[in-house]
């Protein structure tokens, strides 16, 4: 199925993650695979608690150590596994061929350290810049993140939630990573700063063939610059394709639905939304058969009790009991 | 709006902070009326001063001059003993739902907090009205005794506004409540958000950036650059005929979920963004401002009526 295998520098293979808390077990990602090409952008789509951030957080190797686990899966990342390199060799690889910018601007930023400084220390484990070379390049990646740069010297606390998420940005791209897993990255701007910003992933990617992971609620922004686009649910990837058979397909994954319905859009007055009813599973109690099957309006017999099958069709993957006889013959 | 009855206004506010460097120019002069029941919506870049704006309302930033009417009433002349019993009748929903929440509470202690503080609920009633407000907000009852942080973001803003319903408040400063959260529990939210404003005729100042929720939730809608208010008119009004070319900006960056969108060459604006540390007189936004002239940067460009219900601050429309 994989035309470009050489090209394929993230495979995802059946992977799973739990924490465990007291008495329970969290079942964050389940049975989860996803490949990404080089220069290749995805959108990684769903409901709060879907498991987005777990998936990021794993292929950085960022879980907390005592709460988590991962009972199955393997990470390939340009063809090793991560989940089995030693701690040393993946500190190498974060920051300098992965990095991430993280959905709480508020706890990955150090308060003691001025931005400036933060921003140069990135810049100096990665780069090897002359302390000159160091100031010229902080100024400009200020600059380039619509932050005026005399106020480098000003620490975290004094910046406001988004300017802080933009610095995020800034220590994120300085690096010109790989990979790029980004969470959430714009949504504490404006959008005439997100629309910067997604310029830059751009250009990141046109100029030096940046994969990105791009984590987000909003559609409009997958819309405009996502290639492929998966959508996530319960920890599992219910509906995977391109862009176009997402957004213009006839066949949409009835959650997939739901989610457009969500949208305010601004072309029609309507005061009241129609989103999906009821909330997202307990992740400590998910049901049996499809995990949305409490939630879905077009719910059947069968999808209370097994467990839908991937139904592939060309790019496009959906894991529903509707698509049943559309199944092709493999 | 002649026969409306206003809840609550400021006039001229303003609050600076101190820098090495000088005063950062949060909030500059800001004048808005919010009609009873009704909500206004504050939109505007990141840093430009939405937060202090909420916080100087409600005194959890004390303002350096102007006013804050309440009900009429002057907040900013209440003692510690008054400002109290306002705080029941004038609550927040904070930006951030990671920072906002103390870890060592659980979610009923959390959601109980207020109404023990201010001593509104009897003990033996606190575990029911606890309970009911989580309904209300949509958590499910295992998390009663849950911790912040084993929960995810559109859970956590949900223990926010539980908090901030509790002691039935008739204001709520809206602070991004939805931002965190996806599109599915946004749109609960929000529509959650318009019922208890009907049932129970909240006001609210809603702040967000995200323009396709703002003119669905607002009646009013108000921009901010830098500090300042730059255009304020009804929601309608606003989307139909933008006049501030940063409204224009604004309006032409939003993403819409259609493939045909991509091939639309997006307008980024440029240049860079004015320091709010002293700043110099003049249009705030002229440095970006695909249309400025030397005029823009000449003086201060204050706010104008150009039609009875539509104010807007740039030289292109003074006569
Ligand atoms: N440290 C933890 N301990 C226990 N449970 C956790 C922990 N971190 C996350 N979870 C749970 O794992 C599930 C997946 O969480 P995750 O943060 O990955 O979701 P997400 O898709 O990123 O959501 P959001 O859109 O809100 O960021 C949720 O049910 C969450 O409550
Ligand atoms: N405690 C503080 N000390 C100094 N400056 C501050 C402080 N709090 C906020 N500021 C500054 O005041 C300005 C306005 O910040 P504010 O948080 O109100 O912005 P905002 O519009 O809410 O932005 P966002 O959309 O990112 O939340 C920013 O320049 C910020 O850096
Ligand atoms: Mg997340
Ligand atoms: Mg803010």
């Amino acid at each position: 199925m994989d035309l470009n295998m050489e090209e394929q520098m993230l495979k995802i293979k059946d992977l799973s993650v739990e924490y465990t808390t007291d008495e329970e077990v969290v079942k964050a990602v389940n049975h989860v695979s996803l490949s990404l090409n080089k220069g290749e952008t995805i959108g990684l789509v769903g409901e709060t608690g879907a498991g987005k951030t777990t998936l990021a957080l794993t292929l950085m190797r960022l879980l907390p150590k005592v709460s988590s686990r991962i009972p199955q899966g393997a990470i390939f990342f340009d063809g090793v596994d991560l989940l089995k390199l030693p701690e040393s060799e993946m500190r190498k690889i974060r920051g300098e061929k992965i990095s991430m910018i993280f959905q709480d601007p508020m706890t990955s930023l150090n308060p003691v350290l001025t931005v400036g400084d933060q921003i140069g220390e990135a810049l100096e484990l990665h780069m090897g810049l002359t302390a000159e070379e160091n100031e010229k390049r902080i100024d400009e990646i200020l600059r380039l993140v619509g932050i005026d740069e005399g106020r480098k010297k000003d620490y975290p606390h004094q910046f406001s939630g988004g300017m802080k998420q933009r610095v995020i940005i800034a220590i994120a791209l300085a690096c010109e990573p790989e990979l790029l897993l980004a969470d959430e990255p714009t949504t504490a701007l404006d959008v005439t700063i997100q629309a910067q910003i997604l310029n830059m992933m751009q250009d990141l990617k046109r100029k030096i063939s940046t994969s990105i992971i791009l984590i987000t609620h909003d559609l409009g922004i997958v819309a405009e610059i996502c290639d492929k686009v998966a959508i996530m649910y319960a920890g599992e990837i219910i509906e995977y394709g391109t862009v176009k058979d997402i957004y213009e397909s006839r066949d949409r994954h009835p959650y997939t639905e739901g989610l457009f319905g969500s949208i305010p859009d601004l072309e029609v007055e309507s005061r009241r939304l129609r989103p999906i009813d009821g909330l997202m599973p307990d992740p400590t109690n998910l049901p049996q058969g499809c995990k949305f099957h409490p939630r879905c309006p077009r719910c059947m017999e069968a999808c209370k009790t097994v467990q839908p099958p991937e139904y592939v069709d060309g790019t496009h993957m959906i894991r529903c009991h509707l698509f049943h006889q559309e199944q092709p013959l493999v | 709006m002649p026969d409306k009855k206003i809840l609550l206004e400021t006039k001229d506010l303003k609050k600076y902070f101190h820098t090495p460097i000088g005063d950062l120019h949060a909030v500059d002069s800001v004048s808005i009326k919010i009609p009873k029941g009704e909500t206004l919506g504050v939109v505007g870049e990141s840093g430009c001063g939405k937060s202090t704006l909420g916080h100087s309302i409600l005194r959890l930033s004390e303002p350096n001059s102007g006013q804050v009417l309440f009900d009429g009433r002057d907040i900013l002349k209440c003692n510690k003993h008054e400002m109290r019993k306002l705080r029941t009748e004038m609550q927040i929903i904070f930006q951030d739902p990671y920072a906002s929440l103390n870890p060592r509470l659980t979610v009923s202690e959390t959601i109980a907090q207020p109404m023990l503080v201010n001593k509104v609920c009897r003990k033996d009633e606190l575990g029911n009205r606890v309970s009911e407000l989580m309904d209300t907000v949509g958590l499910a009852s295992r998390l009663y005794n849950a911790y912040p942080h084993e929960l995810d973001g559109g859970r956590r803003q949900r223990i926010g506004i539980a908090r901030a319903l509790a002691l039935n408040p008739r204001f709520i400063v809206c602070d991004e409540p939805v931002s965190a959260l996806d599109v599915s529990i946004q749109a609960q939210i929000l529509n959650l958000l318009m019922d208890l404003q009907e049932e129970r005729s909240l006001t609210y100042m809603f702040i967000t950036h995200n323009l396709s929720v703002v003119k669905h939730i607002s009646n009013e809608i108000m921009v901010m650059y830098l500090g300042q208010c730059i255009e304020m008119t009804d929601s309608r009004e606003l989307f139909k005929n933008p006049l501030h070319p940063y409204t224009q900006a604004l309006l032409d960056s939003i993403p819409v979920p259609r493939l045909q969108s991509r091939d639309k060459k997006r307008k980024i604006i440029k240049g860079e963004i004015v320091s709010p540390i002293d700043p110099v007189p003049g249009c705030r936004f002229a440095p970006r401002c695909p249309k400025a002239i030397p005029k823009c940067t000449e003086r201060d460009i204050p706010l104008r009526n150009v039609s009875e219900n539509h104010q807007v601050a740039c030289v292109l429309f003074e006569k």
